[in-house]
């Protein structure tokens, strides 16, 4: 029973990282119309900046007040060179720009830092493990990491719902000419969009720092995860990329902790455990297939 | 006129008797991808040996060219044909993948054509697919987990808890270590390729409650499942052996503190006692400012063991069986100390059990025990050449 609730715990922390990541990229893709597959190369510029800063300092907090601006920017000024002109063409042509966005920037950090991966330290005060329940231990970063997430969902909740600017984004992703005709710069607001997106992006990217390689090509395996989020959710919205998010995180980490006993009871056990680590991996894009069958729009369309 | 033409050309004739042209040596590696850095250093390895010597190896001028195959399979092949075909290469070299191998390696060695493996060295070409033209400089892909099998089983530990990615290589490294362990395995976990989180496995092995843990995670995955397992408080109850992959110096400084202790396998280590290592270390540590890792160890061996051979036939491949007799002598100083092919051509060597330490440069490894002396691979006796 207590491994059962660490593994929903695991997962469920896995899933906020890929709510981190997903939230940014359904925005773009909701509200733009724009397909970013380069969204994993600002989680890789979270995480490179956070290390580097983070070594030179000594200090995680410092680490995340540079990561997240520097991938925010990074973001806009992407948006600002390269995205402005895609979004009148095809999603082809988005495509074929971004897949060459993410090779410049993998690239590009092998320059900058060379083919060496960062080492990042999970900070002292977040350091060490907490017996939650007797018998279950469990990492106080990895806790810290849920708590952060968790915290990002209300505010951009709070964001949306409650604010003018949150408001006027909405707007913008019904109807980009009527809301720039009232009067609301609406390439401003895209960038702004666009840089909240990849800053949340880093956030995930920096705080994946202490748990994960920092690495040349750290975004690509996230960024698959977080395509299948925004499709389970429903595209440009945050409320189905929390859903989408956190059933994901669940769905994966439950099958790879569970399945392989699963098998076991029904076949030998070297058999079991290659049909359930094939299985396992593919639980999520059956779990994404069944979704799309009952909900071709996802659990939470964003304009249905 | 007719005398100037004449001159002219019986100085080009002179000038390029004088001035023999080099030995080609082409060298298809990894440079890009996230494991860039382990061609980065069989390359800077090879070249330290060149540089040593002023362009030379053996005394014979070499000219090294080297290709990224970016870990794909078909580039390496295409990388081989264009060195063969076009640019006439006789000598190929530094391959780190074994998939990559595969692709490129049973192809080259039915031409006239010498492979020097500077790491990946499969089952399938040490035993069955073995070739006159194909050396393993570097090992049998099992050895290192040949070693650790037995270190842990000598260590009284009574079972084990596996964990590799579900691909053909990861399941070779199981066996490996599975062919000396004696005791019972808890489990035999495969993981997604490229997985980044392993909480879910490490809580399936908390509760498995193994004596030890043997991994095989290469690269990235290595960095993540140690620093997990050392957060998760699991590091100073259950001991984790593996393979020198996840614990190269490259790795270990990426992965901080949460690896100091752990034990792997070896087959050599920066601290081998011996004149041709203690060189080597220093001037490679000179020529680029960082530790070698195993893979300069071995592109520096796989360089000086060309050198000895270019020497014998003084450069002149054009017998080529009398190059390979050369090679086979392994009449060099390996940074290996003791170093001999044996009849597949694979090294029959010592290997070591090593911990990770932290020294005011970093994190590395230092030599802890000779647990296999003159070890032959498990396939040598399948090989008909």
């Amino acid at each position: 029973m207590l491994l059962v609730i660490e593994q929903f715990l695991n997962g469920l922390q896995l899933g906020i990282t890929l709510f981190l990541m997903s939230a940014g990229l359904t925005l773009v893709f909701g509200i733009m119309q724009v397909i970013n597959l380069a969204h994993g190369s600002f989680y890789m510029i979270g995480a490179y900046v956070g290390a580097t800063v983070a070594a030179a300092s000594g200090s995680f907090l410092l680490g995340v007040a540079a990561a997240l601006p520097a991938a925010a920017l990074c973001g806009m000024v992407v948006e600002f060179v390269v995205l402005r002109r895609l979004y009148e063409r095809e999603h082809l042509d988005q495509v074929l720009a971004t897949f060459g966005l993410i090779m410049f920037f993998n690239e590009l950090t092998r320059i900058i830092w060379g083919r060496q991966p960062l080492f990042m330290e999970v900070p002292l005060w977040l350091g060490g493990s907490v017996e939650l329940l007797p018998g279950l231990v469990y990492p106080v970063y990895r806790l810290a990491v849920i708590g952060v997430g968790l915290a990002v969902a209300v505010s951009l909740w709070a964001l949306f719902a409650k604010t003018r600017l949150g408001m006027q984004i909405r707007a913008g992703g019904v109807n980009r000419k009527m809301v720039g005709a009232l009067g609301v710069n609406i390439k401003l607001l895209y960038t702004l969009v666009f840089g909240l997106g990849t800053l949340l992006a880093g956030l995930a990217g920096v705080m994946a720092g202490p748990i994960l390689a920092v690495e040349s090509g750290m975004g690509e395996s996230i960024l698959i995860l977080t395509f299948v989020v925004i499709v389970i959710g429903g595209i440009g919205s945050i409320r189905g990329a929390v859903a989408g998010a956190v059933l994901v995180g669940l769905v994966d980490t439950l099958g790879r902790a569970f399945l392989p006993a699963v098998f076991r009871m029904l076949f030998d056990s070297s058999t079991a455990d290659s049909v359930a680590s094939s299985l396992a991996s593919m639980a999520i894009y059956i779990l994404m297939a069944a979704v799309l069958v009952v909900k071709p729009k996802g659990l939470f369309p964003a304009h249905s | 006129m007719k005398k100037v033409v004449f001159v002219l050309f019986f100085l080009a004739a002179c000038t390029h008797l004088a001035i023999a042209e080099p030995v080609k040596i082409g060298m298809i590696t990894t440079l890009s991808t996230k494991a860039g850095y382990l061609g980065e250093d069989t390359r800077d390895g090879f070249k330290l040996a060149i540089a040593q010597e002023g362009g030379k190896l053996g005394g014979i001028p070499v000219e090294l060219m080297v290709e990224d195959d970016g870990r794909k399979p078909d580039k390496g092949k295409q990388i081989a044909e264009r060195y063969i075909k076009k640019d006439k290469v006789r000598i190929l070299t530094g391959i780190v993948f074994s998939n990559v191998a595969m692709a490129v390696v049973p192809k080259v060695v039915r031409q006239d054509v010498v492979y020097l493996s500077t790491n990946a060295a499969p089952s399938k070409l040490a035993g069955k697919g073995c070739s006159p033209n194909y050396f393993s400089v570097s090992y049998q892909n099992d050895n290192l987990d040949e070693v650790v099998g037995q270190y842990v089983s000598e260590t009284g530990h009574k079972s084990v808890y596996l964990l590799a990615p579900n691909y053909p290589a990861g399941k070779d490294h199981l066996a490996g270590f599975k062919r000396y362990f004696t005791g019972d395995i808890v489990a035999e976990v495969y993981t997604k390729l490229g997985q980044a989180d392993y909480a879910a496995e490490i809580a399936a092995i908390r509760a498995a409650k193994p004596e030890s843990v043997f991994f095989f995670l290469p690269g990235g995955m290595g960095i993540n499942f140690l620093k997990q397992y050392s957060q998760a408080g699991l590091g100073r109850e259950i001991p984790v052996y593996g393979p020198a992959f996840s614990f190269d110096e490259r790795i270990l400084n990426a992965v901080g503190p949460a690896a100091v202790g752990v034990k792997n396998g070896s087959q050599w280590t920066h601290d081998l006692d011996n004149e041709a290592n203690r060189q080597f270390v220093k001037a490679y540590v000179e020529a680029y400012g960082r530790m070698p890792t195993l893979y300069a160890g071995q592109g520096y061996d796989t360089a000086r063991l060309i050198g000895s051979a270019l020497k014998a036939v003084s450069g002149n491949l054009d017998n080529l069986d009398a190059f390979k007799a050369a090679l086979k002598k392994a009449d060099f100083a390996s940074v290996r100390g003791n170093f001999r092919f044996g009849t597949n051509q694979h090294p029959v060597q010592d290997v070591y059990i090593r911990e990770v330490v932290k020294t005011d440069t970093g994190y590395t490894n230092k030599t802890v025990k000779k647990v296999f002396a003159d070890h032959v691979d498990a396939y040598a006796s399948q090989c008909k050449m």
